[in-house]
């Protein structure tokens, strides 16, 4: 049962302003680079030129000497720092090769950026200048930059593993033996695309920045660190560093966005641990732009063969996926699980039988690491089964719009069991794409392309769709366990009710931008009957906040959030054990309401919250064997995910004579099942919108044939300005999610997971009159305008 | 190379500190100021977080040398509330959701001040490409353009 149906919320629901902004409004929230620590030693690293290289000889005699400079290390003279390499924390299959990865590189390097010399000095200054006296001999080895030539195996990465794949991991279903095959040999009509996945700079404002604080008689240390995961880092570390879990305390201050990239564990949050306890001084490490472009991880970098199979009517019969995933150097956290979180979503909103057939092939190049960028995974299905769904449309001759509706699952089909075993559990798409194409007057613009569209015209005008699922609110630990996933997916909360009525609520989840404080506090205010303002929310230090699985996967609000709920549940059964107590009757006749426990049927013998509070903390006269204090704790384990969905439209016009696009409007119809602050979850959608549509249209880590990074700084790598953007039309229907309390489901990475192929599709939509079928991203000009000019050789 | 003296004026106060000719504004700052409210996001002057007001204009503070400032007046963020009470631009940021993590907000508050004092009633067009020269990675804009029309008619 949901809260949505057994009485009317009053605060759940309701724009509240976030009590996060004055903070971080007035200069006064701390981000870890803004930590003053006396006595501090920086760090500063020697980065690899070359994508792949032998170490042959390092000298740092001239950098010790230099001014400030405190130590000088190299990753052999570290080596014995390390209880184990860093950790990679999905091995998807059993067989799946991992090389062993540490801090710095001691034989050879695998990519620009791969850490190699690690300076300590007093001052930030003073150990970057001292980087340009090392000298480092290396023997230059051939660069591996294509995923799919690194299969060649022709230059082999890691030599002692034989092999640049890493993994294959494959996920066939079918309800006969050999179906898909005989799907596509009798289908209709069948579409097979390839597209392109193109490496990613996640580029959150704020660079990663790390300081670890030792007590060194103690043995205790603190990692202040910019990190999406404090409580995941804190086991990680403790292991890799050999240091017993229950020394170590991480916390992460102010983070300034995330979006996956700091969903990991770091060499330079290992190196400051190391190198603080092995100093007895505080070390500190802060990015530069550049080095964040190289050091911090990718997102996306797939290469994706989709086939798709239909009967006459359009009705897909069989969908056949091949991935080539490229892992970069070396895995990082969870960098072989990222397509794997795609897997289960290359049929998309659709109804198909069980005749599906998908093969990951992870595969290492001597380029950064990937790993999960917001969406991770499913922004790539998207892509592809979205784009195929427009070949598809395009190939029968029929509209997109109405190729989808053939194929929607039903409202009434849910909660519906999906060929792959999961249960989607609630959805209604025709709903959101008919809101959506209202939104954006679908029909309107069909008509006016009509006239618009003729031959010759300089600017044709396009409008493109994607109907997603998300599968989000990882995860089910159940389910995690079955894909080989190193941990669980539950998130713990507690729920502290203090002497004078106010409240602490702890949470395991680690918000950098997504306003936990302002949207838990709402939770247990509803729960309780406790005005907001009494309710403070703590988290991000795994010494107040010891449990915890952390923030990513569009998991905070239906996995945290439904803790918090969870935990108010059981301070409320507490609660009542005592205000029956005290009206002396029985627990069952009390009803409680506002923050009031009442008898039934006679309202006026009541016990408000406060005086239950104080009962509980003077213990004077508690029921026999009732612990004092009202505290709760609860740990929630999500039976399923959770299942977010919509449509987004992008209205566009595309100048053929200069590749300029044109975004005239962008509807995000997105359904997250109950909203608790309607402010907060439009903020994630334009967020999450912007960086899907800039993935379509400005951004590409762009590499040489050496394996040198082309884009290094934010003049070359295009994060998209205000003035590069278009408003964004929000709107949203709301099925409740049935598998939770509170009827929720994660809004985090939605925008992003429809955006790229709403656009795309769009650009493609404009230009098909032309003979344009494909567009790579991203849709540049230049991109664009090559395009148009090849279709038209062809034609 | 010998330090030199500067004296700042900075959120009202004047500020008299010996400096490495090298040391840009920003530094300055953050840390012999520890006025850390002014971030750091690039290296090329491309991102704006560390806008703050230099002698009245909206300046990005990791291209100016703090010798550059001597016998100037700055506003960092933490200068613009008075006696307790937010700047109309920073109630318009709170008000319209105008950020997420907040690690561009405060160059993205200081660089939307400057605009509205060129140009007191900007159109939305006017809005975004004023603030061209500064990256924002939460919120899309959206909100961020719709707070600066808000304080615009503040
Ligand atoms: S720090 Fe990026 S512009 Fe100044
Ligand atoms: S609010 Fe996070 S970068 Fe702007």
């Amino acid at each position: 049962m949901t809260m949505t149906d057994n009485r009317q919320n009053t605060v759940i629901g309701t724009r509240q302003l976030r009590r996060e902004d004055p903070a971080l409004l007035t200069g006064e929230a701390k981000f870890t680079n803004d930590l003053n620590l006396p006595g501090a030693l920086h760090l500063s690293i020697l980065r690899s030129p070359h994508a792949h290289a032998k170490i042959v000889s390092i000298n740092t005699a001239a950098a010790k000497s230099s001014p400030g400079v405190v130590a000088v290390y190299t990753g052999a003279e570290l080596q014995s720092q390390w209880a184990g390499p860093m950790p990679c924390a999905w091995p998807v299959t059993a067989d799946m090769k991992n090389p062993p990865h540490f801090p710095l590189a001691a034989n050879k390097v695998c990519y620009v950026g791969d850490g190699v010399v690690a300076v300590l000095a007093t001052s930030e200054s003073a150990s970057r200048d001292a980087l340009d006296l090392i000298e480092v001999q290396y023997t230059v080895l051939k660069a591996v930059v294509d995923v799919e030539e690194a299969l060649s195996d022709a230059n082999i990465i890691h030599e002692d593993l034989g092999t640049n794949k890493s993994y294959t991991w494959n996920l066939k279903i079918e309800a006969t033996e050999g179906c898909v095959e005989e799907a596509f040999q009798n289908a209709a009509f069948k579409v097979s695309e390839r597209y392109v996945q193109q490496r990613l700079l996640p580029m959150a404002m704020e660079p990663r920045a790390v300081a670890a604080v030792p007590q060194p008689f103690g043995g205790d240390i603190t990692l202040y660190s910019s990190t999406q995961i404090p409580h995941i880092l804190k086991v990680m570390a403790a292991l890799t560093l050999g240091i017993p879990e229950q020394q170590v305390r991480v916390i992460a201050p102010s983070v300034g966005g995330g979006f996956g990239s700091k969903l990991d564990v770091y060499a330079e949050e290992l190196l400051c641990m190391a190198l603080a306890r092995k100093h007895g001084l505080p070390v500190r490490w802060v990015e530069e732009r550049s080095e964040n472009s190289m050091a911090t991880i990718h997102g996306r970098g797939q290469v994706q063969y989709v086939e798709l199979a239909a009967d006459k009517g359009g009705k897909l019969t069989a969908v056949r996926v091949r991935i080539k995933a490229d892992m970069g150097a070396y895995l990082q956290l969870v960098t072989p699980g990222v397509p794997i979180l795609g897997a289960f979503l290359y049929a998309g909103v659709y109804d198909i039988p069980h005749a599906y057939d998908f093969s990951c092939d992870g595969i290492f190049t001597t380029l950064t690491p990937t790993d999960a960028y917001r969406g991770a995974g499913r922004p790539e299905a998207t892509y592809a089964i979205e784009s195929a769904m427009d070949a598809l449309a395009r190939e029968m001759n029929i509209d997109p719009l109405e190729l989808r509706k053939r194929n929607f699952i039903q409202k009434e089909q849910f909660p519906y069991l999906a060929f792959s075993g999961l249960t989607y559990d609630s959805g209604d798409h025709l709903q959101a794409a008919e809101k959506a194409a209202g939104l954006a007057d679908y029909v309107g613009i069909r008509a006016q392309q009509a006239k618009q569209n003729v031959p010759g015209a300089k600017k044709r005008l396009g409008i493109g769709m994607s109907s997603y699922f998300e599968m989000c609110g990882l995860a089910p630990s159940r389910v995690l366990a079955s894909l080989n996933y190193g941990a669980g997916g539950w998130e713990a909360a507690t729920v502290r009710v203090l002497p004078t009525c106010k409240v602490q609520v702890v949470t395991g989840t680690s918000p950098h931008g997504q306003g936990h404080e302002t949207s838990w506090a709402m939770i247990a205010s509803e729960k309780l009957g406790i005005p907001q303002e009494d309710i403070d929310v703590l988290h991000s230090d795994t010494a107040i906040s010891p449990l915890g699985l952390d923030t990513y996967g569009s998991r905070s609000l239906p996995v945290g959030g439904v803790a918090i709920a969870g935990a108010c549940d059981k301070v409320i059964d507490k609660a009542r054990l005592i205000a029956a107590h005290q009206l002396e009757c029985s627990a069952d006749d009390l009803e409680f309401a506002g923050g009031v426990f009442s008898v039934k049927g006679s309202p006026d013998r009541a016990v408000p919250m406060a005086a239950i509070a104080f009962a509980a903390f003077t213990a004077h006269n508690l029921p026999d064997g009732l612990e004092p204090n009202l505290e709760a704790q609860y740990t929630y384990d999500p039976p399923n995910f959770s299942w977010p969905f919509g449509t987004h439209m992008c209205v566009l016009e595309v100048d053929t004579e200069t590749g300029q696009i044109e975004i005239l409007k962008y509807v995000a119809v997105d359904d997250c099942g109950v909203q608790i602050n309607p402010l907060i979850v439009e903020g994630q959608v334009h967020g999450g919108v912007i960086q899907g549509l800039a993935q379509a249209l400005f951004e590409e880590a762009v590499y040489d044939t050496d394996g040198n990074l082309k884009t290094t700084t934010l003049a070359e790598y295009l994060v998209p300005a205000a003035s590069d953007v278009p408003s964004i039309t929000t709107a949203h229907t709301v099925t409740p999610s049935p598998t939770n309390q509170l009827g929720v489901k994660g809004i985090g990475e939605a925008g992003t997971i429809g955006a790229a192929s709403t656009v795309i599709n769009a650009v493609v939509d404009a230009l098909s009159g032309v003979g344009v079928t494909y567009m790579p991203m991203p849709a540049s000009p230049q991109n664009v305008w090559r395009a148009i000019q090849s279709a038209a050789k062809a034609m | 190379m010998v330090d030199i003296t500067v004296s700042i004026t900075v959120n009202g106060t004047s500020q008299e500190k010996d400096v490495e000719p090298r040391t840009l504004l920003v530094h300055f700052l953050r840390d012999q100021l520890q006025l850390t409210g002014t971030n750091i996001g690039c290296d090329t002057s491309s991102c704006g977080a560390c806008t703050v007001h230099l002698n009245g204009e909206a300046v990005k503070s990791c291209t100016v040398l703090a010798v550059q400032a001597d016998g100037g007046t700055v506003t960092t963020i933490e200068g613009l509330s008075k006696d307790g009470v937010m700047h109309p631009m920073q109630q318009a940021f709170m008000e319209n959701h105008g950020l997420q993590c907040g690690y561009c907000t405060p160059g993205m508050v200081m660089a939307s001040i400057g605009l509205l004092n060129e140009n007191p009633n900007p159109t939305e067009e006017e809005v975004r490409l004023g603030l061209e020269g500064n990256l924002c990675r939460c919120t899309g804009y959206h909100n961020i353009v719709k707070s600066v029309l808000a304080a615009a008619k503040k």
